[in-house]
Order: structure tokens, then C-alpha cells, then sequence
């Protein structure tokens, strides 16, 4: 089993606040817009150090997605920040219009995604983001795992010319991927090589991932394990072998299972190599308060869960 | 500069496009696009300071955002006569594999356009960012942008003209076309507007007013004064009073015309009143 160190528990967000510090430092063309959430998006440094590239929208988050798309215009290339409810759903139409349609420049950057944001409850959390997103022609759908990771993303997409979803959370977690690491857009990531079941898994839910498949090859069951950062575009090539290796799936995502990376994968299998597949997310629910950890338990989205899933996938083999 | 006469026989021949477009295609929108022929032929061939090569990247320039996109007809009859490409394209309005969809779009690539527009209440925000970029690109040009007066109901914009006027936005000029019309009747009956220059100005922006949007020469004067008032720490608003369907009598003085095309008897009636001054396209 190739084994991966938490190198210390951080939150995603962190990892984003400290990728903006240095694209701050890097590229002048960034600039950053938030909509009274400066401190939950870490952004202070940024602000602090570049305070004229940094645009205090208040509570208005469809003049801000405008205004980012406007700023494009002359070539800036605004990170337009805020919780991935109010980044997402609140905005779809300003998003779809002014930035998609009219393919702008114009990274979202979404904190607080999924469940994990805990006790503010169902109105703030949100588990249809990555659904709505990647629906929308020309949209890049990013969720990285951890803080190198998140921070390594932030970084990559300014190299990318157009609209850009990144997905981020609040919850201080493992944080085990490579410091300084290439993220390239779009690349699966292939955490550790198996045999028997194919675990692809996006988020916070690729560290549970990886503490099932070390529990699972203890049983015997032998696990490969692949980290979809990008959920579009969608590295169907790498999916593919995997599953054509193994002969079934288990995805796993703090998301609903409606709109998912689930469902990526699934029309992936389904239209080139059908291949039994078990969805760890939720099912079609709102969530509630609680501590992150309380909620990933009740809403079937821990290491328990995965293993559960893989189980059942093996029998459809 | 052109002279107003010149302005006056390219605003007719403007009207002509715009009549000519609807109805080949029988849909579209001429009433709003008649209301601001007047407004477009002033700011594209007399007011704005536009680079020769059409270059549509943002820079050195004036800039312009259509927020209520669905007068596109004018729009595109007016960049295709200030030359951002070829007029006789006018004839694929709304057509199939055309670059001129029935509201404006980047995404065929027409040049001209710089944002989609169309679901409303979207384009002050956009003008806005572009205005911004040109601060921190240190261009001292400036950026203009066209709003319904039904489309202020949109929530959008309030979030928008806050933001501008507290952030001392001053070389951005949002026009709002007040023709007192939408599509299911007087503004006044569905949502009463009120006073419009009372509530930008209670937002912090300086406003000015053209009494008669369909008068070329005030809204010449109009928007240059408009002009001199940037630069002093408020983003400026004009108020222009405008009549739907203008230039064609029957179109005059209701909303019919809003989303409705001349059938070939109506067409000729419209364009007898508009007489050919620079060639059809």
C-alpha cells in the first residue's frame, strides 16, 4: 500500500487564501473580488498587499459575478470569491450569461462547498454546485483535495485562458498531497495502484478514499485509488483503464449524487465501457447542522461509507 | 467628426435596417431599437473615440455594453455602418449559422459585441468591472452602457449603481432609455419606475437629463456634457426620454412594437416615411 502523510490538518480555503498570496505577488493581471467575506476566504494578505486589486462588492454577489466579467475586459483576470451557495445557485444566470456565454476570464471561487461547512446548516451548504457548473458550456469544474492542492490549483488556473469553477471548504483537513506540486488541469491523479476495485474520488473525499483502501487491502481487497481534481473536463481516459482493470467503481464526493462526479463517470463508463458503479454522496438531500465530522457519518460520506460501497460493488462484478 | 446632417441621413438609413431585419425574419425587437437610433448613430459616429483597427481588445478606447440586448437590430445596424463588419451580414439577422443572434453574443465572434446581453439587468455590472480595468490599466477612456427603463426592475442593477456610486466609479456614463414602455404595458402600470433620475441621484450619481431622446442634436449635446461631468468622483447617468417605435408613425405611441415584426404592407408604410438616404444593405 503506498502510504500518504498528513502533513498537518489544514483547510482547503487556507490553501486557496495562500495560492492568492503568491499569484498576488506573480501575476499583476489578478485581481480579487469578494462579497463581505474576506475572512472566510483568507484573503486578507492579498488585500493587505495589493489593496488596489481588490474590489469589497458588500452583499451583492450578482453585481459582483458582472463586474468580474467586466473586468476581463482590458485583461484583467478576476477571482470573484465568496461560499459556493451564493457563488453558484444565487448567481447561475449571471454566471451563464456574462461570464460562460460570453466566455470570460473569470475564476469563481467558491469556499464552504458541500456539507463540511457544519453547523450554519442547510441554507449555507450547498451540494448541487458542481452539478449547476459543470453544466455550463465552457465551465472548468476544479475540487481539490487538500491545502497544497487547493493552493496549487489556485495558481494553475490563471495560466488557464477562461471561465473557471473552484471548489473549496472550511474544515481543516489531512493535508498529504506534494508541497510545490504541478497541478495540471484536467489530469487524474493516480494516488495508489490496485487490482480488484477502482475508488475515484473528488474533494474531501479522497483522504477517506485512501484510509478505506488501506483498511480494505488489510481484508484482502485490493484498491485503486484516483484523485479526480477537475471534474470537467473529465479525464475519461484515465477512468477508463482504471475500470477496464478492475471491472468496477466506487466514486465518492461530498456532493449529491444528482449532477455529481458520480454521474460524469457514469456516462463515461456507460458510454464506453459499462462497468458496475456504486455512488458514495449524498442522495438527494438538504443537509442540517452539525460538526463536519457528525455530518459525513450521518450522510454516508466517510471511510465506513466507502467500504461499504466497495463491498457491494464487488458482488456486482 | 461627422456633421449632423450626415448623422440625421445615416439615423434613417439606420431605421431602415432595423425595419428591413424584423421583418425578413418576422421576429425581433423594433420598438426599443427606433426609440434609440438616435442614441447609437450619436455615440458610435460622433461621440465615442473608437480605434481605427477594431481591435476588440478593451484598450485605448471607449467602450460600450448594451444592457437591454434585446435591440440588438440597432445595434448591429450601427456597428456594421461604423464598419465593425460587413452591412450586407445584417441580412443574417437571427438567422441560422449567423453571427448576429437575436440578442448580442461574443460567442460567434461578431466583432463589436463585448458581453452576451439579453436576460436583463446585467450590463451595468459588467460596465462597471470594465470601467475598473480601465482605472488599473491607467487609460483615461471611457465606458458607456444603454439600459431599458423596464429593465431597472431587475434587482441587479441597484446592487450595481450602490456599488458605483460608493466607489466613485466617474468615468463610466449608464444611460437609461426611458420610453416608458415594456412588454406588458406602461412601466408606470406594471412596476412604477418613478422619478429615475431622482433615485440615481439619491444614490450618489450625478445625473443629467435629454428631454427628447429622438432629437439628434440634444442627444449629441447630451452626451458630451454628460462627457465633460466624468472625472469628478461620481458615475454619471443620463436620463433619456424616448419614443418607442420612432420615425414610423403607427409604431408611435404604444408598446406594441416591442417584440413584433411588420408584415410586407407595414414594412412598406415604415420605409415610405424612411426614405433611402445611403443604401440599403
Amino acid at each position: 500500500m503506498t502510504t500518504y502523510t498528513d502533513q498537518g490538518k489544514q483547510d482547503t480555503r487556507s490553501g486557496f487564501g495562500a495560492g492568492m498570496t503568491a499569484l498576488g505577488r506573480t501575476n499583476l493581471n489578478v485581481v480579487t473580488l469578494c462579497a463581505d467575506l474576506v475572512g472566510s476566504l483568507k484573503i486578507e494578505t492579498f488585500i493587505a498587499e495589493h489593496p488596489e486589486r481588490f474590489f469589497q462588492v458588500g452583499i451583492a454577489e450578482a453585481n459582483m459575478m458582472g463586474m468580474a466579467a467586466g473586468l476581463t475586459i482590458g485583461g484583467k483576470i478576476p477571482y470573484a470569491t465568496t461560499f459556493a451557495n451564493f457563488a453558484t445557485g444565487r448567481v447561475y444566470d449571471q454566471i451563464r450569461q456574462s461570464i460562460a456565454y460570453s466566455h470570460k476570464n473569470v475564476k469563481i471561487c467558491a469556499s464552504h462547498a458541500g456539507i463540511t461547512l457544519g453547523e450554519d446548516g442547510a441554507t449555507h451548504q450547498i451540494l448541487e454546485d458542481i452539478g449547476l457548473m459543470k453544466m455550463l458550456p465552457g465551465m472548468t469544474v476544479i475540487n481539490p483535495c487538500d491545502f497544497n492542492q487547493t493552493k496549487a490549483a489556485t495558481m494553475a488556473i490563471a495560466e488557464h485562458y477562461g471561465p473557471v469553477y473552484l471548489r473549496f471548504g472550511r474544515p481543516k483537513v489531512a493535508n498529504f498531497t506534494p508541497v510545490d506540486q504541478n497541478f495540471e488541469i484536467g489530469k487524474a491523479v493516480l494516488l495508489h495502484p490496485g487490482t480488484d476495485v477502482t475508488l475515484i474520488a473528488t474533494g474531501h473525499l479522497v483522504w477517506p478514499s485512501l484510509i478505506a483502501a488501506e483498511n480494505l487491502e488489510n481484508r484482502g481487497i485490493s484498491c485503486e485509488v484516483i484523485n479526480i481534481h477537475t471534474i470537467k473536463p473529465l479525464d475519461e481516459a484515465a477512468i477508463l483503464a482504471s475500470a477496464k482493470k478492475t471491472g468496477c467503481v466506487v466514486t465518492a464526493e461530498e456532493h449529491n449524487y444528482l449532477g455529481g462526479l458520480g454521474e460524469s463517470v457514469a456516462r463515461t463508463l456507460a458510454q464506453h465501457a459499462p462497468t458496475p458503479q456504486e455512488f458514495v454522496a449524498t442522495k438527494d438531500t438538504f443537509g442540517e447542522s452539525g460538526t463536519p465530522e457528525q455530518l459525513m457519518q450521518k450522510y454516508g460520506l466517510d471511510n465506513t461509507a466507502i467500504e461499504g460501497a466497495v463491498e457491494r460493488v464487488l458482488k456486482r462484478k | 467628426m461627422a456633421t449632423i446632417t450626415a448623422l440625421e441621413e445615416l439615423v434613417v438609413q439606420v431605421r431602415r435596417d432595423i425595419l428591413r431585419m424584423v421583418h425578413k425574419v418576422n421576429s425581433g425587437h423594433p420598438g426599443g431599437s427606433l426609440g434609440c437610433t438616435e442614441f447609437f448613430v450619436a455615440l458610435y459616429h460622433h461621440v465615442m473615440d473608437l480605434k481605427t483597427d477594431f481591435e476588440m481588445d478593451g484598450v485605448g478606447e471607449d467602450l460600450f455594453f448594451l444592457s437591454n440586448g434585446h435591440i440588438s437590430p440597432v445595434f448591429y445596424s450601427v456597428l456594421a455602418r461604423r464598419g465593425y463588419f460587413p452591412i450586407e451580414e445584417l441580412n443574417t439577422f437571427r438567422l441560422i449559422d449567423s453571427r448576429l443572434q437575436g440578442h448580442p453574443t461574443t460567442h460567434e465572434g461578431l466583432p463589436g459585441i463585448r458581453v452576451a446581453s439579453g436576460s436583463l439587468g446585467q450590463g451595468m455590472s459588467v460596465a462597471i468591472g470594465a470601467a475598473l480595468a480601465k482605472k488599473l490599466n491607467g487609460d483615461d477612456h471611457l465606458v458607456y452602457s444603454l439600459h431599458g427603463d423596464g429593465e431597472l426592475q431587475e434587482g441587479q442593477n441597484w446592487e450595481a449603481i450602490m456599488y458605483a456610486a460608493a466607489n466613485k466609479v466617474d468615468n463610466l456614463i449608464a444611460t437609461v432609455d426611458r420610453n416608458g414602455q415594456q412588454i406588458d404595458g406602461p412601466t408606470e402600470t406594471v412596476l412604477s419606475l418613478g422619478d429615475v433620475g431622482e433615485k440615481f441621484r439619491v444614490f450618489g450619481w450625478d445625473v443629467l437629463e435629454i428631454a427628447d431622446g429622438n432629437d439628434l442634436e440634444q442627444v449629441v449635446a447630451g452626451l458630451k456634457a454628460a462627457k465633460e461631468r466624468t472625472g469628478k468622483g461620481k458615475p454619471v447617468c443620463i436620463v433619456m426620454t424616448t419614443m418607442m417605435g420612432n420615425g414610423v408613425d403607427f409604431m408611435m405611441h404604444t408598446h406594441a412594437w416591442h417584440g413584433k415584426a411588420p408584415n410586407d404592407e407595414q414594412l412598406a408604410t415604415a420605409l415610405a416615411q424612411n426614405p433611402e438616404t445611403l443604401g440599403d444593405y
